[in-house]
């Protein structure tokens, strides 16, 4: 597709530009609506549409105000000026979720990506006995439907897992009760096995390209394997490590089929508090929230995109 | 080797023969590929697998009735579900009443008979508070607390709910009904919607595949097809909604579609509106868009001029006549023109609520919401398959076949599309896996007819707490995606799965 020769024919001159509208068209598809909530989010009125205020560019209809009910929706006292910054940060509903989403994102990717990563090198060893088996049930995680992962993993957690209680006689009191559905730890628990699939395979298609013989090479000059690992192999596949952790973070960060029906109200991440504010009072702050996000993930790409190409200098093939 | 037999086994330095010494280095190895699995291995297990068998399990077995009321329990599964129910039976149910009265558990007994035999909550708590004053012969007394104590399929239902381990749940996740006597039979046909979920949720999920296809083919190979470095230019409008949260781009048709979304409005700007509402006008029947505007003309026909126009709508024939336009007749000609108007001031407000004034469509809050923001948002799973695949294919190979003959359309049918199919395979089943199991777009622009399995998986979890159910509906489910799954891993491999 790289221009048109000077003999097409009419029908081929139509046809070239034809393919390329329509294909303009579908970018447009892919685009348009993450564009556009980004003007909406400034506008002055609690709508999720265009005013023609706005569309004529007079500058009172735009405003930041929702950007603002980010910070202060929930706070006890959001015109006061002592103690504005403790109140919002204890008491602001999207200040929590924020909270919420990276303390869970973050311990969430750091179990996933550790363990993840030991796994795909486990799996990328040829002496691994029963490897296909393995991957594909340590792959299943990202192929069950969310509602079920979400069930069986509240269902499963509200078990009491206290010994004590076992064999008591009785209803056991609530805080003598070991459970692990409404805490942190659960909803860690559960988006870490959401999110090991993708560091497995991001890691293992880094390894693909990886020189088994350096480690041979390393083995044989007196490492030991440990030294080995950290040392040799895990700079080469870092890159592959870093965008499988990016992943698990995006995987917790946006998950909310689980958080809701593991999560107490405490707990709310930033995809769940959209999900209530979608569904109950639809305001533009969801759409400042989410241009944030979008701000975000054009961030997130962009790292990405600098470790594929680090990635692919490192192992020597041609940079994109 | 045969060297080494005839001079008997080779041995290392401390005298064990190499043979064994090197399945004892082998071993080790081994050991330690398995040890780094291992700790994902066991986590996976504890936290996925057996959760998802535990809840499964939950599908066949449900004691919430052989908990709270064990002495009725032991008498219906000696029952045998077809003769009179026994003196004996009704005395073990009042004593279990009783008892579940004083522990406060009747409501959850009642529940569960409840979700066999609809109406049996309230006969189960209102029995419960007569129960304490009750004396023999206690079938009468039960009866005269509450008349469908007579009825032998209360019983029945009673048997089924006091059968811990029962089918009875994955039977009605396909419609059917297991009784009493342990016969199967068909739900009746007003009840019968999970067949129909399941076949809708297909049904959406093909098309929202179908749709990836056909707007990520064109794509694809344009990508696979540009210079390199426009490549990954245009590739970051790809990436860029992959990477987007699925929240924000559900808001973000929200924000498009609806009554006075940027869609509509630039319809109604331009004039575009009007085209296809003609069009649509030739044909009657536009299913699943429900063009709103319709109805606003009848509406506002009848606030303006009242009568005259009910008359002009009375005198249509049923099935030229819109939905509002039917149910305004109908009331015209049941109450009369006050609550004819009435209700078409009602219909005003509704269709105002949802901005659907002034010739809008109706395109979010239904399934054509759903389909659209589906195919958005799984658009990339295409793509990025596809655009693997087709980058893998020498270019020459349609030059070549351009050269010996072959016209474009030859060309590109008979020698690259079948290059691609693996690409479109991978593609295709990874979209549709990830469709059918789908939740937050539908429960949040799915309307009533955008509504998929796993928003009845969601419902029966955390509104109607029948769990049991929940389970029943979900393994049916998962054996759907574990089939698939498996199909994928015979035709792709797992270990082909990329990403960007």
């Amino acid at each position: 597709m790289s221009g048109l020769p000077p003999y097409a024919t009419t029908g081929q001159r139509i046809w070239y530009y034809a393919f390329r509208v329509i294909c303009g068209l579908i970018f447009v598809f892919l685009i348009a609506p993450i564009l556009v909530i980004v003007p909406l989010s400034f506008n002055q009125q609690p709508y999720f549409s265009f005013t023609n205020e706005m569309l004529t560019l007079q500058a009172d209809a735009y405003s930041t105000r929702w950007y603002w009910d980010i910070l202060k929706n929930g706070m006890a006292a959001p015109e006061a000026i002592e103690g504005w910054w403790a109140d919002m940060w204890q008491n602001a509903q999207w200040i929590r979720a924020v909270k919420n989403s990276f303390f869970i994102g973050i311990l969430a990717t750091i179990l996933a990506t550790s363990m993840g990563t030991l796994a795909a090198v486990g799996l990328s060893r040829s002496e691994m006995p029963y490897s296909k088996l393995i991957m594909s049930i340590l792959i299943s995680p990202m192929i069950v439907p969310l509602v079920i992962t979400g069930a069986s993993m509240f269902y499963f957690f509200s078990y009491d897992f206290n010994p004590m209680n076992w064999f008591a006689e009785g209803e056991t009191a609530a805080e003598d009760k070991w459970q692990i559905a409404f805490t942190y730890g659960g909803l860690i628990i559960a988006h870490a096995a959401l999110g090991t699939p993708f560091v497995i395979i991001t890691v293992t298609a880094t390894l693909v390209g990886f020189d088994k013989s350096l480690v041979q090479a390393a083995n044989s000059l007196g490492a030991d394997p440990l030294r080995t690992f950290f040392k040799v192999q895990m700079p080469l596949i870092l890159p592959g490590v870093i965008s499988g952790a990016l992943f698990a973070f995006i995987t917790s960060f946006d998950e909310v089929v689980v958080v809701l029906q593991m999560a107490t109200a405490q707990q709310r991440t930033i995809p769940r508090q959209m999900f209530s504010g979608i569904r109950e009072q639809i305001s533009p702050t969801i759409l400042a929230v989410a241009t944030i996000l979008v701000i975000i993930s054009i961030g997130l790409l962009t790292v990405l995109e600098l470790l594929r190409r680090r990635s692919e200098r490192l192992r020597g093939l041609s940079p994109g | 080797m045969t060297d080494a037999t005839s001079k008997g086994p080779l041995t290392t330095a401390d005298g064990t023969p190499l043979k064994r010494k090197l399945e004892q280095a082998m071993f080790a190895s081994r050991l330690r590929a398995f040890g780094l699995v291992a700790p994902l291995l066991a986590f996976i297990l504890a936290v996925f697998v057996v959760p998802i068998t535990v809840f499964m399990v939950r599908g066949f077995h449900n004691p919430t009735y052989e908990t709270y009321m064990p002495k009725s329990t032991e008498l219906l599964l000696e029952w045998d579900g077809v003769s009179e129910p026994t003196e004996e039976m009704a005395a073990a149910m009042v004593a279990d009443l009783i008892q579940a009265r004083a522990d406060k558990t009747i409501g959850r007994a009642a529940t569960r008979v409840n979700q066999e035999y609809s109406g049996t909550r309230s006969m189960f708590t209102r029995t419960a508070r007569k129960a304490a004053k009750m004396e023999a012969p206690f079938m009468a007394a039960l009866v005269k607390a509450h008349k469908n104590w007579g009825k032998p399929e209360v019983w029945q239902a009673i048997k089924v709910a006091a059968t811990s381990w029962t089918p009875a749940y994955f039977l009605a996740a396909l419609d059917l009904k297991y009784k009493g006597d342990g016969s199967v039979v068909w739900q009746v046909e007003e009840r019968q919607i999970h067949i129909t979920l399941f076949l809708r949720t297909m049904e959406i999920s093909l098309i929202v595949t179908l749709s990836c296809f056909a707007l990520g083919f064109p794509v694809a190979w344009l990508l696979a097809n540009l210079k390199v470095r426009t490549a990954n230019l245009l590739m970051i409008l790809v990436l860029l909604p992959f990477w987007t949260s699925i929240l924000v781009r559900t808001t973000a048709w929200i924000a498009m579609l609806q009554g006075q979304g940027v869609v509509n409005d630039l319809m109604a700007f331009s004039g575009l509106n009007q085209v296809i509402l003609q069009f649509m006008l030739l044909f009657r029947d536009y299913g699943d868009l429900k063009l709103a505007s319709l109805c606003s003309n009848d509406v506002n026909g009848v606030l303006a001029t009242g009568e005259a126009t009910l008359q002009t709508l009375s005198a249509q024939a049923a099935d030229a006549q819109t939905t509002c336009a039917a149910e305004m007749v109908r009331i015209y000609s049941a109450s009369g023109l006050e609550a004819a108007v009435a209700q078409a001031g009602a219909l005003k407000a509704e269709a105002l609520r949802w901005g659907y004034g002034d010739e809008r469509f109706s395109m979010i809050y239904n399934k054509t919401g759903t389909l659209v923001a589906m195919t958005h948002i799984l658009l990339p799973f295409m793509i990025l398959p596809l655009y693997s695949v087709m980058k893998t294919i020498p270019p020459a190979y349609l030059r070549a076949a351009k050269s010996l003959g072959a016209t474009n359309w030859t060309a590109f049918w008979r020698v690259y599309f079948p290059q691609t199919v693996p690409g479109i395979g991978a593609g295709s089943m990874l979209v549709f896996i990830l469709a059918i199991g789908y939740y937050i777009t539908p429960a949040l622009v799915g309307g009533q007819d955008g509504q998929m399995i796993s928003n009845f998986i969601d419902f029966h979890m955390r509104k109607s707490l029948n769990w049991s159910l929940a389970a029943a509906l979900g393994g049916v489910l998962l054996i759907i995606v574990m089939f698939l799954y498996w199909l994928y891993d015979r035709v792709v491999g797992i270990d082909n799965m990329k990403f960007g």
